[in-house]
């Protein structure tokens, strides 16, 4: 699971060489520098932890400033762990130069949050279908939430309403289309979670 | 949104064009898949739109065929596009003709621009 911590950009459009006009984002990724290094004797396990962006010092904890400073670097907003990456050292940058055009990576990130939202919208339920035969306002209820005297409760986990969005999604298998390296830039095809400027994680 | 638009028209190359706008009288020649072969077509008619910028750009002509409007939606960044060529500029008022839609014959002509040579 090695990968890269990344920015959304939007989305746009690009022609393969067929000439098919495909849906595609663009991702400004790295360079991330290396901020620690687990290894399975100190922390048993063993993994990567990456930083990207910088920020101002004066918003930096004191303890972090100290973190930062073992691997020689200016304070970072996001840190996240990877497995799998390997041959790196301490203050080391990681850039978009690991992925190739063509492979297929998945990208995680946070979706855009919806608010409180019913269960047509939420869990997918079909709704009543018509407006006719009694249903005045209940196009979109949810129906029968369980039986009467035995269970005489609603079952746990029963979807219902409730705040939608805002969730951690990964989709995956999405293919890379390009990489511009100079601009650290990765362009994949399809729609990623998230809003415009929001982190992502982009695993291969 | 600018970023955006600064990669994708790094990405989708725009062949350069004769200038057209709403009203002009253009031939276009785009390139047709047929299985593995491939042939050119032309479509000739009036712009009736021009819309979006950069690489999003797209044009549409219509023309009468047999009595009725046919009418294209080309994009400017599309590989199938091979040719433009402006046949006719038009005096036109406005950048969206769609009132020629229902409009035929006599009425759905349009004046040909004057074009003066400077001295």
């Amino acid at each position: 699971m090695a990968g890269i911590i990344g920015k959304k950009i939007g989305m746009t459009s690009v022609y393969s060489a067929e000439g098919k006009n495909l849906p595609c984002t663009i991702i400004e990724a790295g360079p991330c520098v290396v901020t620690q290094i687990k290894t399975q004797e100190k922390d048993g396990y063993e993994s990567i932890q990456l930083g990207f962006e910088d920020k101002k010092e004066k918003n930096t904890p004191k303890a972090m400033l100290g973190h930062f400073a073992k691997a020689k670097t200016s304070p970072k907003r996001k840190i996240v762990e990877f497995h799998g990456i390997n041959d790196v050292n301490l203050g080391d940058s990681v850039t978009v130069d690991q992925f190739q055009e063509g492979e297929f990576v998945d990208v995680v990130g946070t979706s855009k949050g919806k608010g409180f939202q019913g269960v047509v919208k939420r869990h997918g339920f079909g709704g009543v279908g018509q407006a006719t035969h009694g249903q005045h306002n209940r196009m979109r209820a949810p129906g029968s939430i369980g039986a009467a005297s035995y269970p005489a409760r609603v079952f746990k986990g029963m979807k219902m309403g409730g705040r939608t969005g805002g969730d951690r999604v990964k989709s995956i298998n999405l293919q890379v289309l390009k990489v511009i390296s100079d601009k650290n830039i990765i362009i994949v095809k399809g729609s990623v979670p998230g809003s415009k400027g929001s982190y992502l994680i982009v695993e291969k | 949104m600018d970023r955006i638009k600064e990669i994708s028209s790094e990405l989708n190359e725009t062949k350069q064009w004769p200038s057209f706008s709403s009203g002009d009288t253009i031939t276009v020649t785009y390139k047709i898949k047929e299985g593995n072969k491939e042939r050119l077509q032309s479509f000739q008619g009036t712009v009736i739109q021009r819309r979006s910028s950069g690489s999003n750009e797209t044009f549409t002509i219509r023309k009468m065929s047999g009595g009725t409007g046919v009418e294209r939606i080309f994009p400017l960044a599309s590989p199938f596009l091979e040719k433009i060529v402006v046949n006719k500029e038009g005096a036109v008022r406005r950048s969206r003709l769609f009132y020629l839609r229902e409009r035929t014959g006599k009425s759905a002509r349009i004046k040909e621009k004057k074009t003066f040579s400077k001295k």
